[in-house]
């Protein structure tokens, strides 16, 4: 019997605002325990909650950016439930009239394209931090309490491990275009819960589904894929009925375990929250917010094939990231020559990014240093071998190409009465050589060549000393 | 009456609390006396009448991105009853 997975998943994102969701709290990373706290977000009683404009506006761009209608008039509700990482004991959220609905993101695996379906996207509060590091409890630092998310809910759309990444990379790429979020997944910016069920390939009704929380990796996101659709094939094979459960994914073990049967929806006994007003967004909001969109991954792809003739690959490889898109253009810019500042951007920066511990967000040169580089190169001052020496340079002292070329005396011999003189004397003292060549051998041209590289330190500009190496055979054998 | 023991039992669970055998019962009976009340409401023809979504009239009240002061973590950890280590301390969370 054949199995189909059916995957439908939940990715909470931090917006980027400078302060929390309901007060003006600083949503920093990595700061001491709670000192970025205040009555409003510890929950204290008798505080009234006031909506930050800026997670409004933030919401409505990442809903325009993945195809969403924006509501017109949304509202905030409280999911009650007990956990110490709540200090209100309810999380203020969006339930029956959320932010946005129905979007689409278009994903690619193996060269297979397919839409996604967004259910939803509704903005609400992350809650705090609970660190287990006491003997005899547990500690709670509630910096994150009220840092703003937006969380997107997917369609049942996914059938594999593969598409779920894709679809991960996918938004998170977007998001990150319009800069909404960082999306850094190792400060918890973007978080994955995924909804998974089995049933048989062309069986229209859903199986019973399990949720994993909380993966924050595209590691743990595929491995957590592949081990619950595994496990659950398995129990059906077995003649066994999966449980309805929420499941607690451990990255390293490489395994999930039973956390608690899933809650169902009417346990959060969700109602609208009293402290807060609904929101009401008029049309000429939304468009103008739509104006504003920046270029996003899919059109900038598209341009650079139409505009700059790329192939699809390098123009895929170079909008993954808006960093990589933005240096990009900034030495297109600079010097038009496209798949030439392509092909180093693809094949020799990489490397050089991961030698320096270094990534596109804070890579040492700048687009104008890549592009003076390259120009030796095209005017053949340097060979592309050499060129690689040079970025390398640039790459561990900032120095400019230019300087990098003079210092080390880098530059290709091009001058013909300079070469000449050595060609001279090598072609004089190699009498043999030009034998071989009288009679037919033009190997002798190679090691003749050779000798030349060899007395320069291989600066000589290649074609330019060809070209007079026969000169001057031809006059020897004359 | 319109809500069971079982009700009671039920939510009560959800916001924690515990009752005695008679208080369950009683409790039945008074909440289930302020449903059957609240149910009129259904007798009435709402079929002109918009839906509420909120109970205010107003909308869209918002506040600046603006960062302002926030407590020490002296003042934060002020009525905890327990801390360590510039956390709230609460009883052991198992995961």
């Amino acid at each position: 019997m054949e199995y189909e997975i059916v995957i439908g998943m939940e990715i909470h994102i931090e917006l980027g605002t400078k302060t929390k969701i309901f007060c003006s709290c600083p949503t920093e990373f990595g700061q001491d325990e709670n000192t970025h706290t205040c009555p409003v977000c510890l929950g204290m009683p008798g505080v009234l909650p006031v909506l930050n404009e800026k997670v409004v506006e933030y919401a409505t761009r990442a809903g325009l950016a993945l195809n969403c209608e924006i509501a017109h008039f949304s509202k905030m509700d409280r999911k009650n439930y007990f956990y110490p990482d709540l200090p209100k004991a309810y999380q203020t959220s969006q339930f029956d009239l959320p932010i946005c609905t129905g979007g689409v993101v278009g994903i690619e695996v193996d060269r297979v394209k397919k839409d996604i379906g967004i259910t939803r996207i509704h903005i609400e509060e992350d809650a705090g931090k609970l660190l287990h590091e006491s003997a005899d409890g547990t500690l709670l630092d509630v910096n994150r309490c009220g840092v703003p998310l937006i969380e997107i809910v997917t369609e049942p759309d996914l059938r594999s491990a593969e598409e779920a990444r894709a679809f991960a990379e996918k938004v998170r790429n977007i998001l990150e275009y319009t800069g909404v979020s960082d999306c850094k997944m190792e400060q918890g910016s973007m978080r994955f819960d995924v909804n998974l069920s089995i049933r048989e390939k062309g069986c229209e009704v859903l199986g019973t589904r399990t949720e994993m929380k909380n993966l924050n990796s595209f590691r743990a996101l595929i491995r957590a894929v592949q081990y619950e659709s595994k496990r659950q094939i398995i129990e059906i094979k077995k003649g066994h009925t999966i449980i309805q459960e929420t499941r607690k994914w451990d990255d390293t073990k490489g395994s999930s375990s039973s956390l608690r049967s899933k809650e169902e929806a009417h346990d959060y006994r969700y109602f609208p929250e009293p402290d807060l007003v609904p929101i009401v967004l008029e049309p000429a909001y939304i468009e103008k917010i739509k104006s504003e969109l920046p270029e996003l991954p899919e059109a900038k792809k598209k341009r650079y094939i139409d505009e700059y003739k790329l192939p699809e690959y390098d123009a895929g490889v170079l909008t993954t990231t808006g960093v990589t898109a933005r240096f990009f253009e900034e030495a297109v810019a600079l010097y038009n020559e496209p798949k030439q500042i392509s092909n180093w951007m693809m094949v020799e920066i990489p490397p050089l990014l991961k030698e320096n511990e270094l990534s596109m967000e804070n890579i040492s040169i700048t687009p104008a240093q890549l592009v003076a580089l390259l120009k030796l190169v095209k005017n053949n001052e340097i060979s592309g071998n050499t060129g690689k020496e040079v970025l390398k340079e640039m790459f561990s002292t900032g120095k400019n190409p230019g300087d990098i070329v003079k210092e080390k005396g880098l530059a290709q011999m091009s001058d013909a009465g300079e070469l000449e003189a050595i060609i001279e004397k090598i072609v004089s003292d190699n009498p043999k050589s030009v034998e071989d060549i009288g009679a037919g051998n033009d190997k002798a041209y190679g090691f003749l060549t050779g000798q030349v590289m060899k007395a320069t330190k291989g600066k000589a500009n290649a074609q330019v000393a060809n070209e007079i190496i026969r000169a001057v055979v031809a006059k020897h054998l004359a | 009456m319109s809500l069971t023991r079982e009700d009671v039992t039920y939510v009560a669970n959800l916001a924690r609390l515990e009752f005695s055998e008679d208080e369950v019962t009683a409790l039945a009976d008074q909440l289930g006396a302020v449903l059957d009340y609240a149910e009129t409401l259904s007798g009435l023809d709402t079929s002109k009448i918009k839906a509420t979504e909120h109970v205010l009239a107003v909308q869209n009240v918002f506040r600046e991105d603006e960062i302002k002061p926030c407590l020490t973590n002296e003042e934060a950890l002020a009525n905890a009853p327990e801390s360590e280590a510039g956390c709230f301390k609460v009883p052991r969370v198992m995961e």
